[in-house]
């Protein structure tokens, strides 16, 4: 393969930003560069299905690696995928055109900059999941700051301000910390490349300091109690296509970091500090469960039920074994999926509402029924109801957690029934019940693009709930290697 | 017979001021054309610079009392380049006060030619000699604008504190000369006896006045109240030239004569460097005044710049190179903004200026953004990478304390430069901003710009540049 298919995934959307940033001055041309920015993504979209089907799902070798020297002597550019880090790849160019759909009826002003951001911010979330340098790692995992930043800063709702500097602030905090990992990995070891750091492995002595390093990074990110207050700020405040985003892609990078960094170079580390994961994992599925439970306004109230999930991610990571590292992925993927579709659901009645509050609604049933039929499988999903996606995650992560410590996985099972309460009452709130509020009479149902990005959201989360073989075979030897070396390492104490 | 050649850049400099001073004082209103060829002398210099020296890896003239090697060549050049442009983009600003005179290119010039024989000095006299020559200059130019009260408090402050740090300098060199009986840099280097305490209180009365000069915390007192009062076009000069010049004079101070004596001024290296990091992000947060502002946040890159130093190794000296070109780069963009913000003949320096920016002028606001983000430090800019090859070389040396409270000090500070990106993204839009600015404004912002955007793409060619630096040998 000579063709550099993994740089033309990422530059792609940057070529469409700055084509929409040279046509942009005539104000008339929104629909154009609406259209540019959809097919630049859509290509970018097929393009990485083509990926798909040309991974090689038999192997964990790194594939369509692209090395190139990029500071002399220091740092090559070098991206590659495995089955890991694929999935992740499919998720964020297939999120991404639907994000731009939906910003038909949410953002009003400054379409044509809003656009760029996005475009530039997919390119980002390409880069983070498919580069094999720590350094060009970090680069793709920082860069991602600053469109989000003008993203909930510039199209957010009232408490916008707070909400994009708490945010910004929270993950770059945690991100320094990870720098300052990485160089010194350089100087302990010689390289940044993550090919050559998985064979010659890291010092066992520095290992603890450096996984707490990267564990702050990519706890603020997942994020993990008890550094989850930005999560809630910037979801309720971002407008709808960038809570999509949010959830959708950027929380799966500190999941796909935790697979690919710290068990893959940390492993006596990870060891370590496995009861301290259980322990924030747990904390965050019941503790932020019972706090989805109390919250009046729907997005917030999906926010929090972003933070269990993730618990149960993290949960799953660390139980080290093939299932739960599997069921963390497609819970991750799953998530995805239907964390996107919820924001969206939010995002349909908040457009014509202007209100996220549960209690304007109530009895909506019956005057937006294709509505309440889709956003009644998302609710679904998200607790996690056999048959959709939601399902084949958690039950994954907890067979494994069971197999490694009883209480834990208790104590989570115990989550899955808070997180189903929250999901249900809030639909009965919102869609059921007596119809007290009259102006949600004049409420149209789903327009075509609205059913188009729900349907696309609804199809993969069941087909995934019924039948999760592609994802799994396509993560299955990866992830065995991985537990093979990390194994292996442990044992030899590298 | 010594090689004049060598130091045919600071001949033809000071010919050139003569010869301007003199068509000042015979030809009537002749500031545009003795603003023009000063500007033309500049490049001249750079070009000869250039060509006599960078192929020199080192070389000593006047009793060895002055040196020409890698870093010299490279920091004349840079300074050089540097005071071209600001020479250029001021113009306007000057017009608009009426004080575009012939005072104003002569007087840079000459602060040029004290600092290119600072960055050449090899001795403690040549060098307080271009000190002098160029602090002298400076206190004229931070009074130009003397019908403000404002500039004429300037410069009087920068005048009165300067002379102290001065006089604390001169005190340090007479007190080494004391105990190693010579001036010259590579004498004292084999003289040392690190026995001798006088000589330690020698070193840091030195970098007491260096520090000064830098505007390094504890003894960056006057650097706002100096920004904010002195023309912004001066400032400029303020916050890019001298800081080569001193910076350069730092690596030589430091690295060759008293070498061997690390362990006795790294502690204070590593405080200057950590106060100014931490005093530059925290002070900046509370300034309304834009140029207060920068100059707080120049105190926290100095900060930067000075860990490099602290490393005592080759690298840092390289990373803090690299360092204050990408500063100076980001700080022409900076100020090129600044100049932007003209209303009615009125320049605005407050904040809330900005507000809305973004829907008056998207391009200036953009331009603005990126260059915050990367005086912020968030990659891929070109700010992020300054800050890391900093790192990069503290890390070797195993100084993680220094690391650490650099990089959280860098969150810190990305709260104020956020802050300007809040006012003129997120906040309601003002009046117009006047759109007739001079093309070497416009060019200057641009260039700067793009430079910073796209230096991810080649970052290799300036390392390669700046690798041939080895003072240590």
């Amino acid at each position: 393969m000579n063709f550099p298919i993994l740089s033309s995934l990422i530059l792609l959307p940057t070529i469409g930003a700055l084509f929409i940033f040279f046509t942009r001055s005539n104000k008339k041309e929104n629909i154009t560069v609406k259209y540019v920015a959809l097919f630049t993504s859509f290509v970018n979209f097929f393009l990485s299905v083509y990926l798909w089907i040309l991974f090689d799902q038999s192997t964990s070798e790194f594939q369509f690696v692209e090395n190139r020297i990029w500071i002399k002597d220091f740092i090559n550019y070098k991206v590659g995928i495995d089955g890991i880090s694929i999935l992740f790849i499919l998720l964020t160019t297939f999120i991404t055109p639907l994000c731009i759909i939906s910003v038909n009826n949410s953002i009003k002003n400054r379409l044509s900059e809003f656009l760029i951001a996005v475009l530039i911010m997919e390119s980002f979330m390409i880069g983070v999941f498919c580069s094999l340098d720590l350094v060009i790692f970090y680069l793709f995992f920082e860069a991602g700051l600053i469109p989000m930043f003008l993203i909930i800063g510039i199209w957010g709702g009232v408490r916008r301000v707070y909400s994009a500097f708490k945010f910004f602030l929270y993950t770059l905090l945690g991100s320094v910390l990870m720098l300052v990992a990485i160089i010194s990995i350089y100087w302990i070891s010689g390289t940044t490349d993550v090919v050559e750091l998985y064979d010659i492995g890291i010092d066992v002595k520095y290992q603890n300091l450096l996984w707490l390093a990267f564990f702050s990074s990519f706890a603020v990110k997942t994020p993990m109690w008890p550094v989850h207050t930005w999560l809630p700020d910037a979801h309720v405040e971002a407008p709808t296509a960038g809570s999509v985003l949010l959830a959708a892609i950027l929380l799966k990078m500190a999941g796909y970091g935790f697979i690919r960094f710290s068990l893959g170079l940390f492993p006596a580390a990870s060891e370590i500090f496995t009861p301290l994961i259980y322990l924030l994992s747990v904390i965050a599925i019941i503790f932020t469960s019972l706090i989805a439970l109390m919250q009046e306004d729907m997005k917030k109230l999906i926010a929090y039920s972003s933070v269990a999930h993730m618990g149960f991610v993290t949960l799953g990571i660390f139980t080290l074994q093939q299932q739960g590292i599997e069921g963390s992925i497609i819970q991750m993927i799953s998530h995805g999926l239907v964390a996107a579709a919820l924001f969206l659901c939010v995002g349909v009645v908040y457009d014509r509402m202007h209100s996220r509050l549960i209690d304007t609604y109530g009895g909506i049933v019956s005057i937006i029924p294709k509505y309440s039929v889709l956003f009644m499988l998302f609710t679904l999903a998200a607790l996690g109801l056999p048959g959709t996606s939601g399902f084949v995650g958690e039950f994954l992560i907890l067979m494994a957690a069971f197999k490694d410590n009883f209480l834990v996985a208790v104590i989570a099972s115990l989550g899955v029934i808070i997180g189903a309460a929250y999901m249900l009452w809030l639909y009965k709130r919102v869609v059921f019940g007596k119809l007290i509020n009259t102006d949600l009479k004049q409420m149209i149902d789903l327009n075509k693009s609205e059913l188009f990005i729900l349907s696309c959201l609804a199809i993969p989360t069941l087909v995934f709930g019924f039948y999760p073989d592609p994802l799994i075979n396509t993560i299955e030897v990866s992830i065995s290697d991985l537990i093979e070396m990390y194994n292996y390492k442990l044992a030899s104490r590298l | 017979m010594e090689n004049l050649q060598l130091v045919f850049p600071e001949i033809f400099l000071s010919l050139s001021i003569m010869f301007l001073l003199i068509l000042g004082v015979f030809k009537n209103n002749s500031a545009k054309l003795i603003q023009n060829i000063s500007l033309v002398t500049l490049l001249i210099t750079a070009v000869i610079t250039f060509n006599e020296t960078i192929s020199i890896s080192e070389a000593k003239l006047f009793n060895n009392s002055v040196v020409i090697d890698y870093l010299s060549s490279f920091m004349k050049i840079i300074t050089l380049l540097a005071a071209f442009l600001v020479l250029i983009i001021s113009s306007n600003y000057l017009k608009t006060f009426k004080i575009f005179k012939i005072e104003y290119p002569i007087l840079i010039l000459s602060s040029v030619l004290g600092m290119m024989i600072m960055i050449s000095s090899n001795d403690l006299i040549v060098f307080y000699m271009g000190l002098e020559l160029q602090s002298l200059a400076l206190y004229v130019l931070a009074t130009f604008n003397r019908d403000q009260i404002k500039s004429s408090e300037a410069g009087l402050k920068y005048f009165v504190l300067s002379a102290l740090s001065s006089g604390l300098l001169l005190y340090g060199c007479s007190l080494i000369y004391g105990f190693t009986g010579s001036t010259n840099f590579n004498i004292i280097s084999t003289q040392l006896n690190s026995y001798e305490y006088a000589l330690t209180f020698g070193i840091v009365f030195i970098l007491v006045g260096l520090a000064f000069k830098i505007s390094a915390v504890p003894f960056h007192m006057w650097a706002p109240d100096v920004y904010e009062g002195s023309p912004t076009s001066v400032t400029l000069f303020f916050t890019m030239v001298p800081k080569i010049a001193a910076l350069s004079v730092f690596i030589r101070f430091l690295y060759v004569p008293f070498l061997n004596l690390i362990d006795q001024w790294q502690m204070i290296l590593i405080f200057l460097s950590i106060a100014s990091m931490l005093f530059g992000a925290i002070a900046a947060i509370g300034q309304t005044n834009l140029k207060r502002l920068v100059a707080y946040s120049s105190i926290g890159h100095v900060g930067y710049a000075l860990a490099g130093l602290a490393t005592g190794s080759n690298e840092g000296i390289q990373s803090s190179v690299i360092y204050i070109t990408i500063y100076i780069l980001m700080n022409l963009g900076l100020f090129s903004c600044l100049l932007m913000m003209k209303r009615n003949n009125e320049y605005h320096e407050n904040i809330e200026d900005l507000s809305g920016l973004s829907k008056n002028h998207p391009m200036l606001s953009l331009s603005l953004l990126i260059i915050l983000f990367s005086l912020a430090g968030i990659p891929p800019l070109a700010g992020f990478f300054a800050k890391f090859y900093i790192f990069k070389s503290v890390l070797e040396q195993s100084m993680y304390f220094l690391a650490i409270v650099g990089l959280l000090s860098t969150v810190v500070a990305a709260f104020y430069y956020l802050r300007l990106i809040k006012i003129m993204y997120f906040d309601k839009e003002k009046e117009k901003y006047d759109t007739d600015h001079s093309l070497w404004l416009k060019f200057s912002l641009t260039a700067s710009t793009i430079l910073i955007l796209i230096y991810f793409i080649f970052p290799s060619q300036l390392i390669e540049v700046v690798s041939r630096i080895n003072i240590i040998q």
